[in-house]
C-alpha cells in the first residue's frame, strides 16, 4: 500500500482584490497529515479549507511557506493525487465505465503501460464497479444516475490510478441524508481496503467526526488552524456512533468552536439588538 | 408532464377529481408547460401550414389583390413546373454548392480561432475585440470589396456567405469553450492530465454537442447571405432567379425561389438534428 505524508509549512495565500486590499484566505497554516490517515478539514464558509486542499492538489497557488507531499514541493497536479469534487465532475459524454477509466487515456499513464497493466487495468475498473455496487449501471451515462450514484462514480474514477493521496471537496454536500450515510460507510470502508491517505472538506461537524482520525477545525478572516481534535473512536465505526454521548460531547464542542471563531456570535447580539429596538418603539 | 398527476387522480388533496370533466381537463392542459395530447401537436403543426396556405388562396382568388402581387397556390404550382423543365435543379445544386462551401471553409477557419480564443487569454486578448469589431460589419456592406477584390467568379459569392458566418461562428465556439465548466478540467488535471489532452478530451468532447448547433444555426445565415450574394453578382443560382423573376413582373417564380430555399433549409436543419440525436446518445437520458 502507498501511502502519501504531507507537511503544509506556515502556508500562505491572498486574493487579489480590485479596490481592497488583498484578501488573505489562508495565514500561516502548519499543518501535518501522517501516512494512511483520514484527515478531515471542518469550518465556516470562508475558513480557507477549500482552498487548502486545493493548493494540495495543485489546483491552486500560494504566497507563503511551503507544502510538501513525500519530500517533494507541490508545483501543479499530478496523478498521485486524485480529487473528488462536489458538483459537475462527471463527463456527460462518457458512460460509467469510460468514465472510471478516463485516466487509461493519458499519457502519464499510458507511457508506463505494459499490456499486463492494461488487463490489469480493465479488472480494476470492474472490481472498483462492484466495491461501489454501480456494476448494472456500468453503462449508463451519468444523467442517468442519482447524484449519490454520480459521487460513487467519482470516487471509482479517482481510485482508478491507485493515488496515493485522495482529496475529497466536500463530495456529499449535495446529497440527501440518507444517501450521505450510505456514502459515509462507503468511503471509511474504501479507505480500510485501498490504505489511501484522505485528505476530506466538509462544513457538516458530524460528518467530520465519523469519517475522520483527527478533526482540523479552522477559522475564517484570515483563514487559520484553530484547533486540532483526535477523535478517539477507533476505525470500526458504525451509524450507532453518531448517538453516543462521547460523539454529541466532541460534536458539541466543535460546533461551539466554529460558532465562536466565525462571527456567527455577532449577527446573534445584532439580532438581540434589533428585536429590542423592535419592542421599545 | 407536470399536468400528469393531476390527470391521473392520483392522492393527494390538490389532485383533480378522476372523473374530471372534460372542460376542467383542458383547462388543466392550457397551463404554462403543461403536456398536450400528441394527436392535437401533429394537428396543430399541420394547421400551420395548411391554414395560411388556405388564407392565401381565398385572398388571391377573392380579387381584392391583384395576381401581379398575390398569385395564387396554384399559379406558383405551375411556375414550379415551368421551372423545373428550365434549369431548377441547376439552380438549387449552384446555389448549395456556394452556400456549402462558404460554410465549410468559415467553419475549418472559424472553430479552430473560435477554440483558441475561448481557451488561451493570448488568443482571446489578440483576436477577440477584433473579431467583435468586424463582426458588426454587414456582410452586404463587403460586397463592392469581395467584388472588386475577387472578382465575380464564383469565388465573390462563397468570399460574401464566408464573410457573413464566420465571425459568427468565431464568437459563440469561443463561447461554447468558455461555457465547458471548470471543474471538467480540473478534474482531468488532477489525473495528470497534459494542456493538449485537456484540449482535446475535455474541451473538445465538451462542446461537441454545441458546437453541432452552433453550425446548424450558421448553416441559415449561410442561406440568407447567399441570396444576397447572388443578387448582386451572379448569372445562375436561386437568389438570382428570384431577382430576374422580379424585373420580369414573374410573381409566382419569386415566391417558387423562397419556398425552395426555406425547404432545402428546412432539410438541412433537420440532417443536423438528426446528427445531434445520432451522435450525442448521452444527451437524451
Amino acid at each position: 500500500m502507498s501511502q502519501s505524508e504531507v507537511h503544509f509549512e506556515a502556508v500562505s495565500k491572498s486574493f487579489a482584490r480590485r479596490k481592497d486590499a488583498p484578501l488573505l484566505v489562508l495565514d500561516r497554516v502548519s499543518l501535518h497529515v501522517a501516512p494512511g490517515e483520514f484527515l478531515v478539514l471542518v469550518g465556516a464558509s470562508g475558513c480557507g479549507k477549500s482552498t487548502l486542499l486545493r493548493i494540495l492538489a495543485g489546483l491552486e497557488t500560494y504566497d507563503g511557506g511551503q507544502v510538501i507531499l513525500d519530500g517533494q514541493p507541490v508545483h501543479g497536479p499530478g496523478a498521485d493525487r486524485a480529487m473528488v469534487f462536489q458538483h459537475y465532475s462527471l463527463y456527460p459524454w462518457l458512460t460509467v465505465k469510460d468514465n472510471i477509466r478516463f485516466s487509461r487515456q493519458l499519457k502519464v499513464v499510458r507511457d508506463n503501460l505494459t499490456s499486463s497493466d492494461v488487463e490489469a487495468a480493465s479488472g480494476r475498473s470492474d472490481a472498483l464497479l462492484n466495491l461501489m455496487g454501480l456494476s448494472h449501471a456500468a453503462n449508463d451515462y451519468p444523467n442517468q444516475l442519482s447524484g449519490g450514484m454520480q459521487q460513487r462514480v467519482a470516487i471509482a474514477r479517482a481510485l482508478m490510478n491507485r493515488p496515493k493521496l485522495l482529496l475529497m471537496d466536500e463530495p456529499f454536500g449535495a446529497l440527501d441524508a440518507q444517501t450521505r450515510e450510505v456514502m459515509h460507510d462507503l468511503i471509511r470502508h474504501v479507505h480500510q481496503l485501498e490504505g489511501t491517505t484522505i485528505v476530506f472538506v466538509t462544513h457538516d461537524v458530524e460528518e467530520a467526526l465519523y469519517l475522520g482520525d483527527r478533526v482540523v477545525v479552522m477559522a475564517p478572516r484570515p483563514g487559520r488552524i484553530d484547533s486540532v481534535v483526535g477523535v478517539p473512536f477507533g476505525r470500526q465505526r458504525d451509524q450507532d456512533l453518531k448517538a453516543t454521548v462521547e460523539f454529541l460531547a466532541l460534536k458539541r464542542q466543535i460546533l461551539h468552536r466554529i460558532r465562536e471563531t466565525s462571527g456567527m456570535k455577532t449577527d446573534r447580539d445584532m439580532l438581540d439588538q434589533l428585536s429590542q429596538q423592535g419592542s421599545s418603539s | 408532464m407536470r399536468a400528469q398527476p393531476l390527470e391521473a387522480g392520483g392522492a393527494g388533496p390538490l389532485a383533480a377529481p378522476r372523473f374530471a370533466s372534460g372542460a376542467r381537463r383542458w383547462k388543466v392542459r392550457l397551463r404554462i408547460r403543461a403536456a398536450i395530447p400528441r394527436w392535437v401537436y401533429v394537428t396543430l403543426s399541420i394547421s400551420g401550414f395548411v391554414l395560411p396556405l388556405i388564407l392565401w388562396q381565398w385572398v388571391a382568388a377573392s380579387g381584392w389583390v391583384g395576381s401581379l402581387f398575390l398569385p395564387t397556390p396554384l399559379d406558383v404550382v405551375h411556375s414550379f413546373m415551368e421551372w423545373t423543365r428550365n434549369g431548377l435543379t441547376d439552380d438549387t445544386l449552384i446555389s448549395i454548392y456556394r452556400v456549402v462551401m462558404g460554410f465549410v471553409l468559415a467553419a475549418a477557419i472559424g472553430v479552430p480561432l473560435g477554440i483558441y480564443i475561448g481557451a488561451y487569454k493570448w488568443f482571446e486578448a489578440l483576436l477577440q475585440p477584433v473579431n467583435d469589431f468586424v463582426r458588426y460589419m454587414p456582410a452586404s456592406a463587403f460586397i463592392p470589396l469581395v467584388l472588386l477584390w475577387v472578382g465575380i467568379g464564383e469565388g465573390s459569392k462563397i468570399a460574401i456567405i464566408f464573410i457573413g458566418v464566420i465571425f459568427q461562428i468565431i464568437v459563440m465556439v469561443a463561447d461554447a469553450v468558455r461555457r465547458v465548466p471548470e471543474n471538467y478540467l480540473e478534474v482531468a488535471y488532477t489525473m495528470g492530465a497534459r494542456q493538449g489532452e485537456v484540449m482535446q478530451l475535455v474541451i473538445w468532447r465538451g462542446i461537441l454537442p454545441e458546437l453541432l448547433d452552433i453550425l446548424r444555426i450558421n448553416m441559415g445565415w449561410a442561406w440568407t447571405y447567399l441570396v444576397v450574394a447572388e443578387m448582386v453578382a451572379a448569372n445562375s443560382g436561386l437568389g438570382f432567379q428570384i431577382l430576374q423573376s422580379q424585373r420580369f413582373l414573374n410573381t409566382p417564380k419569386i415566391f417558387v425561389g423562397i419556398f425552395i430555399i426555406g425547404l432545402i433549409g428546412l432539410l438541412f436543419d433537420l440532417a443536423f438534428r438528426w446528427l445531434y440525436r445520432m451522435a450525442f446518445p448521452w444527451k437524451r437520458a
